[in-house]
C-alpha cells in the first residue's frame, strides 16, 4: 500500500489450460507430519547452548511520563547479564514503512517495542532483562525502580476524539485538514474519498437508511504467542530464529532499529503457530538482540498469554456512521460512511484499508467517504486478517439490509441489483477487472441452506465481503536436482502450512512432474532476495507468480541444454509435458527429453539447472463472498447460537481446494466469535482486565456448527493460473451476517459488537414494551 | 530453591530429571527434557495446547508440577506413533486438514486419543464437547471433527 502499483510491476495474464495437479490434493502435506509428530519447530522450541532468558518489565500504567528508570539493583542480582531501556536504543526520525497491510513509522516503533517519553498503554515495554533463568529474569524485573507521573487517560475512540481529551502526542496536529489545527489533538488524520454528488444521490433516493455502529478491540488470538531467540556474534552479525509473517520486514525493522547493516542480520522464520497480521510487527526481536549483545550469549524470549492480549495486537475498536439511500426498484443512489477507527498508542489504524473495502461490493455512483485515524491509550494495533473490514462491513452490511427490507426486497436479490462487476468505478481510483461477487451470490441462492425451515426466535442473515490481494515484492528460486526432482525456495512466510503445497503442486503443473517429486523450502533472509511479509492474502498468489517465473526459467535452461545436446537453436526447443522436445518435424529427428534426463546431462551442457526470480507483483485480482447464517436468539438468556453457516466465495482458482475451504472455516469462526463474545475489557485506570483466553473468550468446539463452504472460480486474469489471495474475505461477512440474523430472529437491531447476551438482553429489552403495546 | 530429583516414564521410556518446585510439568518437558512437542499457548489452563496424559488421565501440563511426576507414567505426542507408523488420528489429521499452523495439534491429537479410548465410537457433539477445552484459531473445527470421526472408524475397524 502507500503508493501506486509501479510501471514496472509483474503481471502474468491469465493462461487457461487443462490442468493435471492444481486443483487436486497433494499425496502428503509437506509441513504436516512433523506438526502431528511433535518435531515441528516453532520458534519457542528452539534453544541455543548458553541461551540466556530475556523478559520485559510493562508499565501498569495507561498513560504516564517516565520520570526516571534505576535498573542498577536488578543488573547486580545474581545470574543477571544485561538490562536494557530506552537509554540503549538509539531514537528516530519519522520515517514511514510498510509492514504487512499497515504502514509503520520508525519513530513510533522504537517508542512502541520500548517506551521512551512516556508509557502510553497498559503492557507498554519499559525495560528488559536476561538472565541464565526465567526465575531470575522475573526476579530482576522487581528490583527495576520506574518512576511514573501518571496521567488522564482515554481508550473509547468517540472520547479521544473529543476536545479536552488527554491526548498522547504533543506532536500530533491532524494531518489531513487545512489549515493544520493549532492544537495537538489524538486524530492523527483525517481522510475524506469521494466519488460523484452523494448530495445528489440522496436527492434521488426512495428510502434513505442511517445508523451509528460501535465494534469493539479483537485479538487475532494466535495459540502460540510472540516468541524470539537471538544471538549476537561477536563479528557483529545478529541472527534470530522468530514467530514472523515476514523475515524480510523484520530483518530490515531489526537493522534499522539497532542501526546495524541489513547484510549483518539474518532472520529464520520459524514454523508459525498463527499469525492472522499479528505477526507483521517487531516487538521482541530488537530487544532480544540488543540483550544479546550486550550480554555477549544467545537470548530467548517468550511472551505470555497476558503480554500478548496487552502488548501485541490487536485490531481497531470503532465507531462508525453510515447512510445510504436506494430507490423503490432498489437501486443504491447515494452512500457515506464516517469511519472513527482506533489506532492504539500510535498513529496507523487499519482505516486506509476500511476506506478501499467499505463500499467496494457495490457498483456506485455516489460516494462519500470520511474517517479518522486516532490514537488511544491501547496497545499499537496491528493488522488482522483483513484489517479495519468486518467493522465497517457490519455498518454498511447492516443498512444495506435493512434498505432491502424497507423496499421489501431480498437482500441477495438486493444485492445483486447493485453488486460491482468487472469495469465498476471504485470511489478509491481503479476500476475493478472481473471479479466474481455476483457468482457468489447467485451461488448462495442455490444452497440447500436457505431451503430449511427456521423455528421460533431463529433467524438468517446474509451479509458480503470484499478484500483486495496484495502484490509486493516477491522471489524465489527453483534448482532442478541431478535425479530430476525440483526443490524450490521461497520467501513468504509459510504461515498455515499450506503454501508448500500450493507450490509443490504449482512447480509439478509447470514441470508436468509428480508434485511429490517437488520440495517447497522456506528460506531464511540469506538465500533469496527481499520478500513483502505474507500479509494482504498475497502468500499463495504473488508467491507463486515468483515460483512459476523462476521455473519457467529453469525450463529456458532445459531447452538450452536440450538444443546443446542436438546441436540446434534453442528456439528450436520447445517444453511440454514435462520433456523438451523438437519444436516442429522440420527440426530433426529427436527423443523427447525428460526433467531427469535433462538434469543428467545438464553438467555437461553447461552445469546445474536452475531458474530464479524477484518480482514486484501488481494488480492481482480481488476476492468476493457471500455468507449465510442461521442463528436462534435464547431470550432468557440473551445467547446468540449460531446454528448453521454457510460460506460462499470466488478463489479465482483453488489451487488445494480442501486447504482453501479449511482456511474459510477458520477465517468464519474467527469472524464468529468477533461477532458474538471477543472484545478488550478494561478497568478504570485504563488496563485490560480480560488479557487470558478464560475471560477473553475465543470460539471453542462446542460453540461452533459445522461451517459448510462452496468454491466459486472465477479466474484473476492477472494470474497464470487465475488464483486469487483466499484468507482474508471470509472473516469480513460474519458479524454483519449475524447481526442481519439476530433482526431476522428478533425484530431487534443491534448495533454494538459482541453481540454478547447482556448486549442482547438490552435490547431485547429495549422494545420489550413497545412491542407489549402493539 | 529446592530441585527435585524425579523418577518416571515417558512414552515407554524411563526418564529421571532434576527440576524446581515451581517448574510446572509443561516446564520440565520443553526446557529440561527437550521434549518441545508438547506446546504452551497460555501456561494457566485455558487453551489445552500442552494437554499431555498421566498415569492414563488427561491433563494440561502447564498446571501439573514437574516434582510431582514421581513414578508416574508420561505420554506426549513425541510417543503417538509406533516407529514410522503413524497413529490413525494423526493421519486422519494429515488427510482431513485437521491442522494449519499445528501448534494446537499435539494437545488435539492427546485430547481425541483419549476421548476415544473412552468412547470409540463418538457423535460430533460427543467431539466438540469433549475437544471444548482445546483452542484452535485456524480451523474452525469443522475438520478436527471429521478427522477423529474417521480415525474412529478407522480403529473400531468399521
Ligand atoms: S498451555 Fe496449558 S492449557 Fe494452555
Ligand atoms: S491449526 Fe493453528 S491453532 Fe489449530
Amino acid at each position: 500500500m502507500g503508493r501506486p502499483p509501479s510501471p514496472f510491476g509483474t503481471m502474468i495474464k491469465y493462461e487457461p489450460k487443462a490442468l493435471h495437479v492444481i486443483g487436486g490434493k497433494p499425496t502428503d502435506r509437506p509441513d504436516a507430519i512433523d506438526k502431528v509428530t511433535g518435531r515441528a519447530r516453532y520458534a519457542a522450541d528452539i534453544n541455543l547452548p548458553g541461551q540466556l532468558f530475556g523478559k520485559v518489565l510493562r508499565s501498569p500504567h495507561a498513560h504516564a511520563n517516565i520520570l526516571s528508570i534505576d535498573v542498577s539493583a536488578a543488573e547486580k542480582l545474581p545470574g543477571v547479564k544485561a538490562v536494557v531501556t530506552r537509554d540503549d536504543f538509539p531514537d528516530m526520525e519519522v520515517e514511514y514503512a510498510a509492514s504487512g497491510e499497515l504502514m509503520i513509522n520508525f519513530k513510533d516503533v522504537t517508542r512502541n517495542m520500548m517506551a521512551r517519553e512516556k508509557v502510553l498503554y497498559d503492557g507498554h515495554p519499559v525495560a528488559a532483562v536476561a538472565a541464565t533463568s526465567e526465575a531470575i529474569a522475573k526476579k530482576a524485573l522487581k528490583l527495576i525502580k520506574v518512576e511514573y507521573e501518571v496521567l488522564p487517560h482515554v481508550i473509547n475512540v468517540v472520547e479521544a476524539m473529543q476536545p479536552g481529551a488527554p491526548v498522547l502526542h504533543d506532536d500530533m496536529f491532524t494531518r489531513g485538514v487545512e489549515p493544520k489545527p493549532e492544537k495537538p489533538s489524538n486524530v492523527a488524520l483525517r481522510m475524506t474519498s469521494k466519488l460523484g454528488d452523494v448530495e445528489a444521490g440522496f436527492k434521488k433516493a426512495d428510502v434513505i437508511i442511517e445508523r451509528e455502529y460501535n465494534t469493539a478491540a479483537t485479538h487475532q488470538g494466535y495459540i502460540e504467542p510472540h516468541a524470539s531467540v537471538a544471538h549476537y556474534t561477536d563479528g557483529g552479525v545478529a541472527e534470530v530464529w522468530t514467530a514472523t509473517q515476514g523475515h524480510f520486514v523484520f530483518r530490515a525493522q531489526i537493522a534499522k532499529l539497532l542501526k546495524m547493516d541489513i547484510s549483518k542480520v539474518k532472520v529464520t522464520p520459524c514454523e508459525l503457530g498463527g499469525g492472522f497480521g499479528g505477526k507483521n510487527n517487531v516487538y521482541l526481536e530488537p530487544l532480544a538482540v540488543k540483550l544479546s549483545q550486550k550480554s555477549r550469549r544467545p537470548v530467548k524470549m517468550v511472551m505470555t498469554r497476558d503480554e500478548v492480549f496487552r502488548a501485541s495486537g490487536p485490531t481497531s475498536g470503532t465507531n462508525v456512521k453510515v447512510k445510504m439511500g436506494a430507490t423503490k426498484d432498489g437501486k443504491i443512489t447515494a452512500a457515506f460512511a464516517e469511519m472513527n477507527y482506533q489506532a492504539g498508542a500510535f498513529a496507523g489504524s487499519s482505516l486506509g484499508l476500511a476506506a478501499i473495502t467499505v463500499f467496494t461490493r457495490y457498483d456506485l455512483e455516489n460516494v462519500l467517504v470520511v474517517g479518522h485515524d486516532v490514537v488511544c491509550n491501547r496497545p499499537k494495533v496491528a493488522a488482522y486478517r483483513a484489517p479495519g473490514a468486518p467493522m465497517i462491513a457490519f455498518g454498511v452490511e447492516g443498512v444495506v439490509d435493512e434498505l432491502a427490507e424497507a423496499l421489501k426486497i431480498d437482500p441477495i436479490e438486493f444485492r445483486l441489483r447493485n453488486a460491482a462487476k468487472e469495469g465498476t468505478q471504485t470511489h478509491f481510483g481503479p476500476k475493478l477487472a472481473r471479479i466474481g461477487y455476483i457468482e457468489t451470490l447467485e451461488r448462495a441462492k442455490q444452497l440447500d441452506h436457505l431451503k430449511i425451515p427456521l423455528g421460533p426466535n431463529q433467524g438468517r442473515g446474509v451479509a458480503t465481503g470484499f478484500w483486495f490481494t496484495l502484490g509486493m515484492e516477491t522471489s524465489a528460486t527453483i534448482n532442478i536436482n541431478e535425479d530430476g526432482t525440483a526443490s524450490v525456495i521461497f520467501g513468504t512466510v509459510d504461515v498455515t502450512g499450506g503454501m508448500r503445497s500450493a507450490f509443490s503442486m504449482i512447480v509439478a503443473e509447470e514441470l508436468g512432474i509428480t508434485a511429490d517429486k517437488v520440495r517447497a523450502i522456506p528460506s531464511d533472509t540469506s538465500v533469496l532476495g527481499f520478500n513483502f511479509m505474507t500479509a494482504g492474502s498475497r502468500g499463495t498468489t504473488a508467491g507463486s507468480m515468483a515460483v512459476v517465473k523462476a521455473t519457467r526459467n529453469a525450463i529456458a535452461r532445459m531447452c538450452e541444454i536440450a538444443a546443446r545436446k542436438w546441436g540446434v537453436d534453442q528456439d528450436q526447443v520447445v517444453f511440454e509435458n514435462g520433456h523438451c522436445r523438437p519444436a516442429g518435424s522440420n527440426v530433426g529427428d529427436f527423443e523427447p527429453l525428460s526433467v531427469p534426463a535433462l538434469a543428467k546431462e545438464a553438467s555437461y551442457y553447461g552445469g546445474t539447472i536452475a531458474g530464479h526470480a524477484e518480482i514486484n507483483v501488481v494488480n492481482q485480482g480481488p476476492g468476493f463472498g457471500t455468507h449465510v447464517v442461521d442463528v436462534e436468539v435464547d431470550r432468557q438468556t440473551g445467547a446468540v447460537k449460531v446454528l448453521r453457516y454457510s460460506i460462499v466465495q470466488d478463489a479465482g482458482k483453488a489451487v488445494f481446494p480442501d486447504f482453501v475451504k479449511g482456511q474459510w472455516h477458520g477465517a468464519a469462526a474467527q469472524g464468529i466469535g468477533m461477532a458474538l463474545n471477543e472484545e478488550y475489557l478494561y478497568n478504570d485506570k485504563g488496563q485490560m482486565i480480560n488479557a487470558g483466553f478464560l475471560d477473553y473468550r475465543i470460539p471453542v468446539a462446542s460453540d461452533l456448527p459445522y461451517l459448510h463452504a462452496e468454491i466459486v472460480e472465477v479466474p484473476n486474469p492477472n494470474h497464470p493460473y487465475g488464483v486469487r489471495g483466499v484468507g482474508e474475505v471470509p472473516i469480513i461477512p460474519p458479524i454483519a451476517a449475524i447481526a442481519n440474523a439476530i433482526y431476522d430472529a428478533t425484530g431487534v437491531r443491534v448495533y454494538e459488537q459482541p453481540f454478547s447476551p447482556p448486549r442482547i438482553l438490552a435490547a431485547l429489552d429495549a422494545v420489550a414494551p413497545k412491542m407489549a403495546a402493539e | 530453591m529446592a530441585r527435585h530429583h524425579v523418577n518416571c516414564t515417558i512414552n515407554g521410556d524411563h526418564v529421571d530429571y532434576l527440576c524446581d518446585t515451581s517448574q510446572s510439568l509443561l516446564d520440565v518437558l520443553r526446557d529440561e527434557l527437550e521434549l518441545t512437542g508438547t506446546k504452551e499457548g497460555c501456561a494457566t489452563g485455558d487453551c489445552g495446547a500442552c494437554s499431555v496424559i498421566v498415569d492414563g488421565v488427561l491433563v494440561c501440563s502447564c498446571l501439573a508440577m514437574g516434582a510431582e511426576m514421581n513414578g508416574k507414567s508420561i505420554e506426549t505426542v513425541e510417543g503417538m506413533a509406533s516407529g514410522n507408523e503413524l497413529h490413525p488420528l494423526q493421519r486422519h489429521f494429515i488427510d482431513k486438514i485437521a491442522l494449519q499452523c499445528g501448534i494446537c495439534t499435539p494437545g488435539l491429537l492427546m485430547a481425541s486419543r483419549k476421548l476415544l479410548e473412552r468412547n470409540p465410537d463418538p457423535s460430533e457433539e460427543e467431539i466438540r464437547f469433549w475437544l471444548a477445552g482445546n483452542l484452535c484459531r485456524c480451523t474452525g473445527y469443522n475438520n478436527i471433527v471429521d478427522a477423529v470421526k474417521a480415525a474412529a472408524a478407522e480403529m473400531r475397524g468399521a
